[in-house]
């Protein structure tokens, strides 16, 4: 572009002309202005989650039955134990099936696939499956266990490990990618198995990652109902026998007060959402700080 | 993938241990017990597929071809019909990509050609979280603030200003409602906004330094980088990115399922109340029997197929755009 230099002789090489470097500044206050306007419906929904839920929420509401949705509560409106306890075990069990299968299979697809087509289908089969929806996971654990062995927490369990096994492939993958070969390489020159030198080098190596990488499915799961609504069968009850019976969660009690117009109901969704929202960004930040504690010791 | 032997160590460690006659069992059993872990990721996607499949029998011998694919959604005539919502499901997913993708796609050059390394891990955080807020609580927040906000005080206005202009005033023309495809649609957007930043961004690193520097050294300012240098090399990578992010929101239930009005119809209205895939099964499946069960869970199957293909797509065209990129 031809443009005309104000001083020939000593032409200016900081800053481009005019024009030019308005549109520049312009496209980085859209590119600013489309983050803020991103974080507003963030502070929106987390402001009145916090206003209503607190409102909601004591430690009575925690830990004291819940009423259904459609009686008139007499003074209290009811609590939320059941679905915290529900919510917690069934997260919990959840995890304890994926965490394990799914470092496993990442330390297939790293450690021993190498470059063969099964273990790089197998990888790409695991991105395609973090996109399937968490309704068709309900529906299948709902075909494949609760047709035979009926509604318990255990189902929603399975259907939450079917949701996170994919995401905990991915990240522990990503992570065992940073592991240096020379690790590995000295290792092996020691003598020692493949499988341990997967187990005492190359996992503890990544150890930081992995669990990051593993609360964060386990949050995003915790707040999941559309795969809990046809696997647990909502109920009012406690129920702390995880292989057998209905039970509940937090996620599920929100999704049943929502829409509901008696009283109380709306009260009871906040506080659970509140509640709900503390254990999701609670695994969030303790993720976070394994992180950053152990990537400095390691680097 | 090259087909190049690499002596990745990994690799000849299995096999080549000369010294030793045979490997010990636990180390044989831990090999056996990675790979079921790896393959449990495919026998789960076949058999959801074959459960599905099986339990739906019911609804696709009595319906028919046509009869799936017809618009009539009614149980009380024993009568189901899918289209009504296939057009939803693509209605509110496209709404959620068109609104979504500018902000994704702004803050991913954000985040690594604007902010610095080091500073942009605090906006990586804060998007983050908009990723941890479930599902349910959007739908609760949409149903009990945004719903009656915008059906008292935005699209009532938006109505009477549009209505009668072309094509605008049969898109938002009144009648209007609060629960309606284009209030799911945007809810949908804010959900999907950090999965299609954090692929964007994954494709935009991998633009060689070299071509931003090459940029730069012709005195291009930082847009013009960007547009001459970074864009060319992700546009497919972005093209994919946003195509996960589609499949993310024909997924989306719950809050679909409060925010859509739960009817099933077939209009050029953006306002008026429709009705989603995930979001009929979520509703109606725990008073279903019989046909209309075995119809929900076919639902379920087509939506399941639906977003496989879109993903497939979507990760293959990820996957060929950050390979070339990193000059494999």
């Amino acid at each position: 572009m031809a443009v005309p230099s104000a001083s020939p002789q000593v032409p200016d090489l900081r800053e481009p002309p005019g024009w030019r470097r308005t549109k520049n500044q312009l496209m980085t206050i859209l590119m600013w202005a489309a983050f803020v306007i991103t974080l507003v419906p963030l502070v929106l929904v987390l402001y009145t989650v916090i206003q209503k839920g607190s409102a909601a929420i004591s430690w009575q509401f925690l830990t004291s039955h819940t009423i259904p949705p459609n009686v008139m509560p007499l003074s209290f409106p009811g609590g939320m134990g059941p679905a915290v306890l529900g919510t917690l075990e069934i997260t919990g069990f959840a995890a304890l099936i994926a965490i394990p299968l799914g470092i496993l299979g990442a330390v297939y697809i790293n450690e021993y696939g190498g470059k063969s087509v099964l273990a790089n289908f197998t990888s790409f089969m695991a991105d395609v499956m973090t996109g399937v929806p968490s309704i068709v996971m309900g529906l299948f654990i709902y075909t494949i266990w609760v047709l035979h062995f009926g509604y318990s927490g255990l189902a929603g369990s399975f259907a939450l490990a079917c949701l996170m096994l994919p995401i905990i492939i991915k990240s522990t993958q990503e992570m065992l990618k940073l592991v240096p070969d020379s690790l590995r390489q000295g290792s092996y020159a020691l003598g020692a198995t493949k499988s341990r030198v997967t187990l005492t080098v190359v996992l503890p190596a990544a150890v930081s990652g992995i669990v990051s990488g593993a609360l964060l499915a386990v949050a995003r799961a915790a707040g999941e109902t559309a795969p809990i609504l046809f696997t647990i069968f909502t109920v009012e009850a406690t129920n702390t026998n995880l292989f057998s019976g209905a039970n509940t969660t937090l996620s599920a009690q929100i999704f049943v007060n929502a829409t509901s117009s008696y009283t109380g109901a709306e009260q009871r969704a906040w506080g659970a959402a509140l509640t709900l929202i503390a254990i999701a960004f609670l695994l969030m930040i303790i993720a976070r700080t394994v992180t950053a504690r152990f990537t400095r010791y390691t680097r | 993938m090259s087909t190049v032997a690499q002596a990745g160590p990994a690799k000849s460690a299995g096999p080549a241990h000369p010294l030793a006659q045979r490997r010990p069992l636990g180390d044989r059993g831990f090999a056996i017990l990675a790979i079921a872990s790896g393959l449990l990721v495919l026998v789960i996607l076949v058999l959801i597929v074959v459960s599905t499949a099986q339990q739906s029998t019911g609804w696709f011998s009595q319906e028919g071809l046509s009869g799936i694919f017809s618009v009539d959604w009614d149980p009380a005539a024993n009568h189901y019909g899918a289209m009504a919502f296939l057009y939803g499901t693509a209605i509110t997913s496209v709404i959620a990509i068109v609104v979504a993708v500018p902000f994704s796609v702004a803050i991913a050059l954000l985040l690594t050609e604007v902010v610095p390394g080091r500073a942009a891990r605090p906006i990586v955080y804060v998007i983050d979280l908009l990723a941890v807020v479930p599902s349910v609580v959007w739908g609760l927040w949409g149903f009990v603030v945004l719903v009656p906000w915008l059906q008292n005080h935005i699209y009532p206005h938006v109505g009477n200003v549009l209505n009668g202009v072309p094509v605008l005033g049969n898109l938002f023309g009144p009648p209007v409602s609060g629960q309606s495809f284009f209030t799911a649609g945007v809810v949908l957007a804010i959900m999907i906004v950090p999965i299609i930043t954090s692929l964007s961004r994954e494709v935009i690193a991998t633009v060689p330094a070299i071509d931003k520097e090459g940029a730069y050294a012709l005195g291009a300012t930082r847009w013009e980088m960007i547009r001459g240098a970074v864009w060319p090399h992700s546009q497919g990578g972005i093209v994919g990115a946003v195509m996960v992010g589609l499949g993310r929101a024909m997924g989306e239930t719950i809050a679909a399922a409060i925010l859509i009005g739960s009817s099933p119809q077939i209009t050029s209205h953006l306002l008026a109340t429709g009705y989603s895939f995930p979001s009929v099964i979520a509703n109606q499946f725990g008073e279903a029997v019989g046909v209309q069960r075995a119809a929900l869970i076919g639902l379920g199957l087509l939506l399941f197929v639906l977003t496989i293909i879109v993903n497939l797509i979507a990760r293959g065209v990820v996957l060929r755009s950050t390979r070339r990129m990193r000059g494999a």
